[in-house]
């Protein structure tokens, strides 16, 4: 059964071919991304025979790639520490010391993760800007602490379930305070679900759109999605330009899949087993 | 009250305090003012907001737009849902065999999901409107030629297209997952009693990738009903309204034509729907799933 047949053979060039056809698209952007706009608009499948980077300086320059940058580091990185901190030491909580109101507040976080976010974004703007949340940094991580809770919670409380709880017990026993228990012996063990919940949150705040342009509305604030959109709206059909930006906008979350892709896509199977 | 109890409501408020503060403001209170406001006609901007009861309700209903959007979102979920699972499921049974390219391929068909719906939305608006045409010269085949963003028909599967490149490599590293974890004797046993490809595939992978299965179907399901960002960059919802998806509809309603309150009861009726929607597929598919 393990051999190398004909028959597989034929299964692996179809298999190439179906990948060469999912990556065409990026062929076209990075291709067209070092052509002169009236060098994409004669041909645009051919090589560009003339490459320039003149579109990167300038599409650099109008979507303010540093700064871009920058934000949506903070932002992501910010969210992530918190919604692992709070997460984790709720779902904790949650399971090991089950009352009434502890079960209440479980059903809450886990009912929550149906509602869309369009159902709730009308009264969100009111209600962050209200707090002072609007146009700020710290007020999008905040929103991402309140909307995003709820399946890190579900997917801890569901890892935490699986662990002995003789070691938490022998701890308490040896005088180990609550806190003792929580940061010295369970915090370790949650590593690998940290990794997938690090990694979930990362892919669904660092490509996030809708949120921030609802919060975020200077233009030092942008993240990368909100500056590329920003471009669009501003330079419709300026493609030599509209191409260079899209790469510098996807590279980085590329270069960060490609180098950490064992990881991602073993925390994307962790997280989508459901407790 | 007594020091133990009192150490015990301390330790609940640093556990559970944090994470409840944020999730209160963020998602409760504003879900319990939506719930409000979709029975005011609130602009958004003003500050008397009058209660008009059903009004905005009775009015969606017969709004063609609103009736059109849903129309739009149910049928291309219904679509895309069915087209991204096939690919994903085929891609992983062949991912799975013994190819030798397999881990590469992995990462080659994962790739677009890393990447933000709005940027490969102005990704494929290139493509279509560029790309397509450059390789109709060439191959003269009519499927390139066609006016991918321009007319509604095509449009719907200019989307469907892009829907399913982005989210089938996400789905078959799940069902990749699934068909690992079969048994091997499993198989074998079926091949030695006569099974061939087909009948092995039905009557022994399936059944044993339910759960896979269940969590496909949901994801995929929750993607497309609340489609927005593709949406957004690719069509803006045109030619013409078409492709307006609800999630669209509604951020449009709201901050686009300040009818806020309209909004807000459009989003309760989204919301009533993708749970309704969801909470009944999950249990369709789980009653199916086979406990080893």
């Amino acid at each position: 059964m393990n051999k190398y047949t004909y028959r597989t053979l034929i299964l692996e060039v179809f298999a190439i071919l179906v990948a060469l056809l999912f990556l065409a698209p990026f062929y076209f952007v990075i291709n067209n991304s070092f052509k002169t706009f009236a060098d994409i608009l004669i041909d645009p499948a051919s090589l560009a025979v003339n490459p320039t980077l003149n579109n990167y300086t300038t599409a650099w320059e109008v979507i303010n790639f540093p700064s871009a940058f920058f934000n949506s580091i903070v932002i992501t990185v910010f969210s992530n520490i918190g919604l692992v901190l709070i997460s984790s030491l709720a779902a904790y909580r949650l399971l090991r010391y089950p009352s009434k109101i502890n079960g209440i507040i479980f059903g809450l976080f886990i009912a929550a993760m149906v509602i869309p976010f369009q159902s709730i974004m009308i009264p969100l703007v009111r209600v962050t800007s209200a707090l002072g949340f609007a146009n700020s940094r710290l007020g999008l991580i905040f929103s991402y602490f309140g909307f995003g809770v709820s399946l890190p919670i579900f997917l801890y409380h569901g890892f935490i379930k699986s662990i002995p709880k003789s070691i938490e017990e022998s701890a308490i026993v040896d005088g180990c305070s609550t806190y003792g228990v929580f940061g010295r012996i369970v915090a370790p063990l949650l590593k690998p679900m940290t990794a997938t919940v690090l990694i979930l949150n990362t892919l669904w705040i660092w490509n996030d759109f809708l949120l921030p342009s609802l919060i975020l509305h200077d233009k030092e604030l942008k993240t990368i999605p909100l500056a590329v959109s920003g471009f669009f709206a501003q330079y419709t059909k300026k493609w030599d330009l509209a191409l260079a930006a899209l790469v510098l906008a996807i590279l980085p979350i590329v270069i960060f899949f490609l180098s950490l892709q064992k990881f991602i896509i073993r925390g994307i199977v962790a997280g989508s087993v459901k407790g | 009250m007594n020091k133990k109890k009192l150490r015990y409501l301390l330790d609940e408020v640093v556990f559970i305090g944090p994470a409840f503060i944020f999730f209160l403001i963020i998602v409760i209170i504003p879900f319990i003012i939506g719930m409000y406001y979709s029975f005011t006609s609130w602009d958004g901007v003003n500050d008397n907001i009058t209660w008009v009861g059903l009004d905005n309700f009775i009015y969606l209903f017969k709004d063609e737009g609103f009736i059109n959007s849903f129309i739009f979102t149910l049928k291309f979920t219904f679509v895309s849902v069915i087209i991204t699972n096939l690919i994903a499921l085929l891609l992983a049974l062949v991912l799975t065999s013994q190819i030798k390219t397999s881990k590469v391929l992995r990462t080659v068909f994962f790739t677009p999901n890393v990447i933000s719906g709005l940027l490969l939305g102005f990704v494929w608006q290139f493509i279509f409107v560029n790309g397509f045409s450059a390789i109709g010269e060439m191959t003269d085949l009519a499927f390139f030629n066609l006016p991918w963003l321009g007319t509604a028909s095509t449009a719907f599967w200019a989307i469907i297209i892009v829907s399913s490149w982005q989210g089938a490599g996400y789905l078959m590293v799940i069902y990749i997952a699934g068909i690992i974890n079969i048994p091997t004797d499993l198989k074998e046993a079926a091949g030695i009693d006569g099974a061939n490809a087909f009948q092995r595939f039905f009557k022994v992978t399936l059944p044993m990738i339910m759960s896979s299965i269940t969590i496909c179907l949901f994801l995929s399901i929750s993607w497309a009903f609340k489609m927005f960002d593709l949406n957004y960059a690719l069509t803006k919802g045109g030619p013409f309204n078409s492709t307006k998806s609800v999630a669209l509809d509604i951020y449009l309603e709201a901050f686009q034509n300040n009818n806020y309150g309209l909004g807000t009861a459009k989003a309760f009726v989204f919301f009533i729907v993708v749970a309704g929607i969801t909470a009944l597929q999950v249990k369709l598919t789980k009653e199916r799933e086979v406990e080893m």
